[in-house]
């Protein structure tokens, strides 16, 4: 059924003879459903011509022979702008002859002077097959998308321009037609297309997929259309950082709503002219939004950085907890990149014992997504395989959602520690038994020397909760403690040239000094084991006590 | 003589050093002032933030503390590296003792930040213990009289860690 109407024959009348292609009619006309875009522009163009009763060698916008489309399409393909194949032809202009038929000067009048060719060929089942070979040789793994196009900013501008020359037909008419009475140009195109991109990929569309692919559209032929729109309204096209051009989609389409007709018309042609030729496809791009893998890791090698440890380009220490989970993942993923983060760390020489410390991978770009629980189980194995220095536990993927979890509550956290003590001074038994009885002892800290290069000089206060001794020799002991998070153990031992009071040191009245640490992590978790990509659960939570 | 103990080769701490005759036996301290100047008070000194804004700023010569010993004698410290000064320990002005007792650790005077780029140079500029020592040989033998004005003479030496680090100047 032809979606017009005879109400419809004037505007229709009127745009195809000024070089307006089937579809855009049709949004001129306020034709909202979609099955009428969906037919092919041939019988588009038929059909058309049948309802205005416009004589077959009379039709203005007739599709040209194939050659010059699949010449179009190869250049596509070579990447190379879409070719001026119609300069020979010329513009057709049409006249209109007193007796209401139309006559052409000229036929091929091809390219849509409202949407540049969007809605003739590059909503059509060849060029979205063209974008969906590119997809499918990205190596994404999906099993669904969101589609985003982007289209140039004159656009809007020819879209305005139509719009006032309609509305004045109409207004002859006694009818009027608002703005949006106007189907928009990006609904049909995705009306047409994404029933095309299911078919050809065999995946739904879906608006909250994160994969993601985009296509943009440029004309470069057309690129100062907008230009004149900055001298009218200046304050809506403010140069800004990281904006190629000042003329965005935004900014245009705020300018055309504040500027006048009159103004507008003397500036820009109504209707527009015809270009030479269709939009070019500036970028087909497909990327994959981050997934989020967290578990637990312990640290046995006392001298292993958390991350990285790189001065002038020169590496300082061998490898990184960070590099070590990470690398396996990123290969695994086929990320372009990852974020580690984790609850707390600890310094180089430091183990870290207990339920090990939470962490959580934002992998970048992921071109694998799908895992079974199996398989993350066995690339945690292979993870441990590779190095005793770390092991993983309880790896699994989760939301973002759980990286706040993880974070929160750090400050209110008991930590555990397990330190091995030296004294200058001989010690017996007796000499370190008074420590056990001291409960939630205060200390002051000012910031260590050791990290006051990159931390603000201050005082902290902490608490040592508890303390148990074990007495190794003359001049060692092994000292446990529970102590407020944040608290500076190495420092609460040696005193850090007394700038942490009280100290071990000053508490035994002795010069103490710390050989070894170990931190034990003990964070308890509420878990929902192993969630999968597409399920929104909030997986892990990290609890502490 | 006051040694500076680089940290990580970017914090100093200064404290005198053995041959400093404010640690020679015999010496008590009467008290310890950080007024170097009319105008200028070491205590008054106050950083704030990551990049330790407000800092003084120090050059081998300025003067940290002087120290009246009870017999009389005064002696400026100096600060021997230039840099900001990040603290004074606050803990000598109530007990004068520790920087006898304790001179390496809790008897510190002050705690020097020196730019980035220059730390690297004065850790190189300081001596190993062993010239330190010769250097002490050598102003034995070319000793003069000490005289009554406070001269006080500051050594750095260079890091061998953990060793603390001196150097003269």
């Amino acid at each position: 059924m032809f979606p017009l109407t005879e109400e419809n024959k004037h505007v229709a009348q009127l745009l195809l003879s000024t070089g307006t292609c089937p579809r855009c009619i049709f949004r001129f006309c306020g034709v909202d459903f979609h099955a009428p875009y969906k037919l092919p522009y041939k019988e588009l163009l038929n059909e058309l011509q049948k309802f205005l009763e416009i004589e077959k060698d009379e039709l203005v916008l007739e599709v040209p022979n194939p050659p010059p489309k699949k010449i179009r399409l190869q250049e596509l393909e070579d990447g190379i702008d879409g070719i001026d194949n119609l300069s020979q032809n010329g513009e057709g202009r049409v006249s209109v002859i007193e007796d209401g038929s139309i006559a052409s000067k000229s036929s091929n009048l091809n390219v849509c002077n409202v949407c540049l060719g969007i809605l003739q060929e590059f909503c059509e089942k060849e060029f979205i097959k063209k974008v969906c070979q590119k997809v499918e040789a990205s190596g994404f793994e999906f099993t669904n998308l969101v589609f985003s196009v982007s289209f140039p900013p004159q656009l809007s501008v020819r879209e305005h321009a139509a719009w006032l020359l309609v509305k004045q037909e109409m207004g002859k008419q006694s009818l009027s037609l608002g703005r949006n009475d106007i189907v928009q140009l990006k609904e049909a195109y995705k009306w047409i297309t994404h029933p095309l991109f299911s078919e050809e990929l065999g995946v739904p569309i879906d608006g909250k997929s994160l994969f993601e692919v985009s296509v943009v559209f440029a004309h470069p032929e057309t690129v100062e259309d907008c230009h004149f729109l900055r001298a009218i309204c200046p304050d809506c096209f403010k140069p800004a950082k990281n904006k190629q051009s000042v003329f965005t989609r935004m900014a245009v389409m705020k300018a055309l709503t504040k500027i006048k007709e009159e103004d507008f018309r003397k500036q820009f042609p109504c209707p527009p002219n015809s270009p030479k030729a269709v939009c070019t496809v500036l970028e087909i791009e497909c990327a994959h939004g981050a997934v989020f893998v967290a578990g637990r890791y312990n640290k046995y090698s006392r001298n292993l950085p958390q991350t990285p440890w790189i001065i002038d380009g020169e590496r300082k220490l061998e490898s990184s907890v960070e590099e070590l989970i990470s690398d396996h993942l990123l290969a695994v993923f086929k990320a372009e990149s990852f974020n580690f983060s984790s609850s707390g760390r600890e310094d180089v020489d430091v183990r870290t014992l207990g339920n090990g410390r939470p962490f959580a991978i934002e992998l970048v770009n992921p071109h694998r997504v799908h895992f079974t629980s199996q398989e993350i189980k066995e690339l945690q194995q292979k993870i441990n395989n590779s190095s005793n220095k770390i092991q993983v536990r309880d790896l699994q993927l989760v939301t973002r959602e759980a990286i706040g979890h993880m974070k929160e509550g750090e400050e209110e956290k008991t930590k555990s520690y397990s330190a091995l003590i030296w004294t200058n001074k001989v010690i017996q038994k007796k000499d370190i038994e008074f420590l056990n009885d001291i409960k939630d002892l205060k200390i002051d800290q000012k910031t260590p020397l050791r990290v006051l290069h990159r931390r603000p000089l201050a005082v902290r206060t902490r608490i040592i909760h508890s303390m148990e001794t074990r007495y190794v020799d003359e001049h060692h002991f092994h000292l446990y403690l529970k102590t407020q998070a944040g608290t500076y153990i190495k420092e609460f031992v040696h005193g850090d040239f007394g700038r942490t009071k009280p100290n071990i040191g000053s508490l035994m009245n002795v010069t103490a000094d710390i050989l070894e640490l170990d931190v034990e992590v003990n964070h308890f978790i509420v878990e929902v084991p192993i969630c999968t990509l597409n399920s929104a659960k909030v997986v892990l939570w990290w609890g502490g006590h | 003589m006051s040694k500076a103990n680089p940290v990580r080769t970017t914090v100093y701490y200064s404290t005198p050093t053995e041959s400093h005759p404010v640690l020679q036996s015999g010496k008590t301290i009467k008290s310890v002032s950080y007024q170097i100047s009319t105008n200028c008070s070491r205590l008054q000194n106050k950083v704030s933030g990551k990049f330790k804004r407000g800092a003084q700023f120090l050059t081998e010569l300025a003067p940290l503390c002087k120290i009246y010993c009870s017999d009389g004698e005064e002696y400026t410290v100096s600060s021997c590296v230039r840099g900001r000064l990040m603290e004074v320990n606050e803990n000598i002005l109530h007990e004068p003792s520790i920087l006898q007792e304790k001179p390496s650790t809790e008897g510190y005077i002050a705690v020097v930040l020196p730019k980035f780029e220059e730390s690297k140079s004065i850790t190189e500029g300081l001596l190993t213990q062993q010239q330190y020592e010769e250097v002490l040989v050598k102003r034995i033998h070319a000793a003069t009289a000490t005289s009554r004005a406070s001269r006080g003479i500051t050594t750095t030496t260079a890091p061998t860690p953990p060793q603390p680090a001196r150097s003269v100047c």
